[in-house]
């Protein structure tokens, strides 16, 4: 991005910098709330039903009546909650959940901090993500909170694993860990993103890529919560798991905070296995129109995919999730960081 | 002058929050303070240059080992009355220990010499245009590569270790077997039997 630190000064570069972060945060915010409509559309519409279609035109201004509302109701902290606990936990959750935005590249130079180690940043926040979570069943003072935060807790580190080793595969093949440097390795049309590979033939890389995207689809469902591994919240066994205390703008916060998560997933499969911000040909007419649009619209397909599995699956059962995690992706994913690292040598010497 | 700022504010904070992980009353705060004491480490890192170093130490520390330590003391019905007992009697051993330690401190700081390269050092951490993680990388797999191995070596053993004293088989305890589950046909498990009335199954 423009360098203001260095031709402003420090003072203006910093407020510059608050002004791009400011921007950005609003932006993504104002898009959170017709995604999160989308969701329940495209819910609705699967199960043939209309979804919200009364505030505004099509129901297009139904988040913002639920903000509203969200806003205007009494806080209630339940009795023999550890108070500053009980209100911190929704706070880390939307904070880490806005932080990594910060590093995901969404149109050349379109990125708040272009850092080296963009890859470790985002998996290091998102392992930060079930703090919130456990923090907020654990002072919540009650019984279906708790379960529902160490189940999750579970759930979400045994997923991060598999998560890791994706993105280590990912790094490896583009030998970077800056995600615009990741995203400059797929230009030049749709057969050189990672999903693809062609680039890479005769070394048949897609191979390895396309089980690693399925991996990484699935590992970010179960990472996120959503169906069908959405057992933090299973609602007939453990209500609404550790959300289950909290009400008005705290849940508010754990719900932004949950959704933004899952947009940035999304945008994750994008920047990794689907170029980006690269248009799929490297030709008019498809080179018209700006990064920024390719990669909002493949993110959005991605929010779709993940409203599809939704509507569409029935839940997992605790201990199948776990199997799936630990005796499947993990072998499989070190395997296949592995194998990349040979295909990589191979490359590199002939 | 910005960094200057930044490095006084996670020194004091890091500070502070270790102090709090001992002074805290409740375990689950003194987790959580202990938690911000890695927080800041990993900022003063930033600050160093050393953005590898930092992004592991939260990965591993913060996203790991601590919520492990999270689960424990959530997990424990600890009483707060019963763990001051006996603060008065041992506090004169105590503050022996914490003397010890100051001093052992006291006498590195006093006795510091700094390299003579080591201001040099601190300017560029890293040799060239090398980043970070290549930097540490051509360390670790370079010249260092057989320590490197043998340190793998001894978490294997360790995990293996902890493996084989944790693994048991109780005799009659229902395992499942997927496999079996997978493969099971309905003639196997369902039989139509046509009832006569007045007569039953025989």
């Amino acid at each position: 991005m423009y360098d203001f630190v260095t031709q402003w000064g420090p003072l203006w570069g910093l407020l510059a910098s608050v002004g791009q972060i400011l921007s950005f945060m609003i932006a993504l915010l104002v898009s959170l709330a017709f995604l999160l409509l989308m969701d329940r559309k495209v819910w609705a519409a699967v199960q043939i039903r209309k979804g919200p279609n009364t505030v505004g035109a099509f129901g297009l201004l139904q988040s913002f009546a639920d903000f509203i509302k969200f806003m205007l109701k009494e806080i209630i902290v339940p009795a023999g909650a550890d108070r500053p606990l009980f209100l911190l936990a929704p706070l880390l959750t939307l904070i880490f959940a806005f932080i990594t935005w910060a590093v995901i590249p969404v149109s050349p130079g379109w990125v708040i901090s272009d850092i080296n180690v963009g890859i470790l940043y985002i998996f290091a926040i998102s392992s930060l993500g079930v703090y919130g979570i456990i923090i907020g069943g654990w002072a919540s003072n009650s019984k279906y909170p708790f379960l529902g935060a160490l189940r999750s807790a579970a759930q979400m580190v045994s997923y991060e694993v598999s998560i890791g080793l994706v993105l280590v595969t990912i790094l490896l093949m583009v030998g970077s860990m800056n995600l615009s440097e990741v995203v400059n390795a797929q230009a030049g049309g749709f057969w050189n993103w990672h999903i693809l590979s062609f680039d890479m033939l005769p070394v048949p890389v897609f191979l390895l890529t396309f089980p690693m995207f399925a991996i990484f689809f699935v590992s970010a469902l179960a990472e996120t919560n959503r169906p069908p591994f959405d057992l933090p919240e299973a609602e007939s066994e453990l209500v609404a798991g550790y959300q289950v205390e909290y009400s008005s703008t705290p849940y508010l916060l754990f719900m932004i905070g949950e959704y933004l998560n899952i947009v940035l997933m999304c945008a994750l499969v994008t920047v990794l296995f689907f170029g980006g911000w690269n248009a799929p040909f490297d030709f008019a007419p498809f080179i018209w129109a700006p990064p920024l649009f390719w990669f909002s619209l493949k993110t959005i397909f991605f929010f779709f995919m993940f409203a599809m599995v939704k509507a569409l699956t029935p839940r997992y059962r605790y201990d199948q999730l776990m199997r799936l995690g630990w005796k499947i992706f993990l072998p499989t994913s070190l395997a296949a960081a592995a194998i990349m690292g040979g295909v990589m040598v191979h490359a590199n010497a002939g | 002058m910005l960094s200057a700022v930044t490095f006084y504010l996670l020194s004091a904070t890091a500070v502070f929050s270790a102090m709090m992980v001992v002074l805290a009353k409740n375990p689950v705060r003194a987790v959580l303070f202990l938690i911000l004491v890695f927080f800041s480490a990993a900022g003063l890192f930033i600050l160093l240059g050393a953005e590898f170093l930092a992004m592991i130490l939260i990965i591993v520390y913060v996203g790991a080992v601590a919520v492990l330590f999270l689960f424990v003391v959530m997990m424990l019905d600890i009483d707060f009355a019963q763990l001051k007992e006996g603060f008065i009697d041992n506090a004169p051993l105590g503050g022996l220990v914490a003397l010890a330690l100051a001093g052992i401190l006291a006498t590195t700081g006093l006795g510091w010499v700094s390299a003579d390269n080591a201001s040099s050092a601190l300017q560029a951490p890293t040799p060239g245009d090398m980043t970070n993680v290549a930097a540490l990388g051509a360390v670790l797999y370079d010249r260092y590569v057989f320590f490197f191995q043998i340190a793998g070596l001894v978490l294997l053993v360790a995990m293996i270790g902890t493996i084989v004293l944790t693994l048991r088989h109780r005799d009659g305890a229902r395992r499942q077997d997927m496999h079996a589950q997978v493969t099971r046909k309905r003639t196997d498990c369902v039989e139509i039997v046509d009832i006569k009335s007045g007569e039953g199954i025989g």
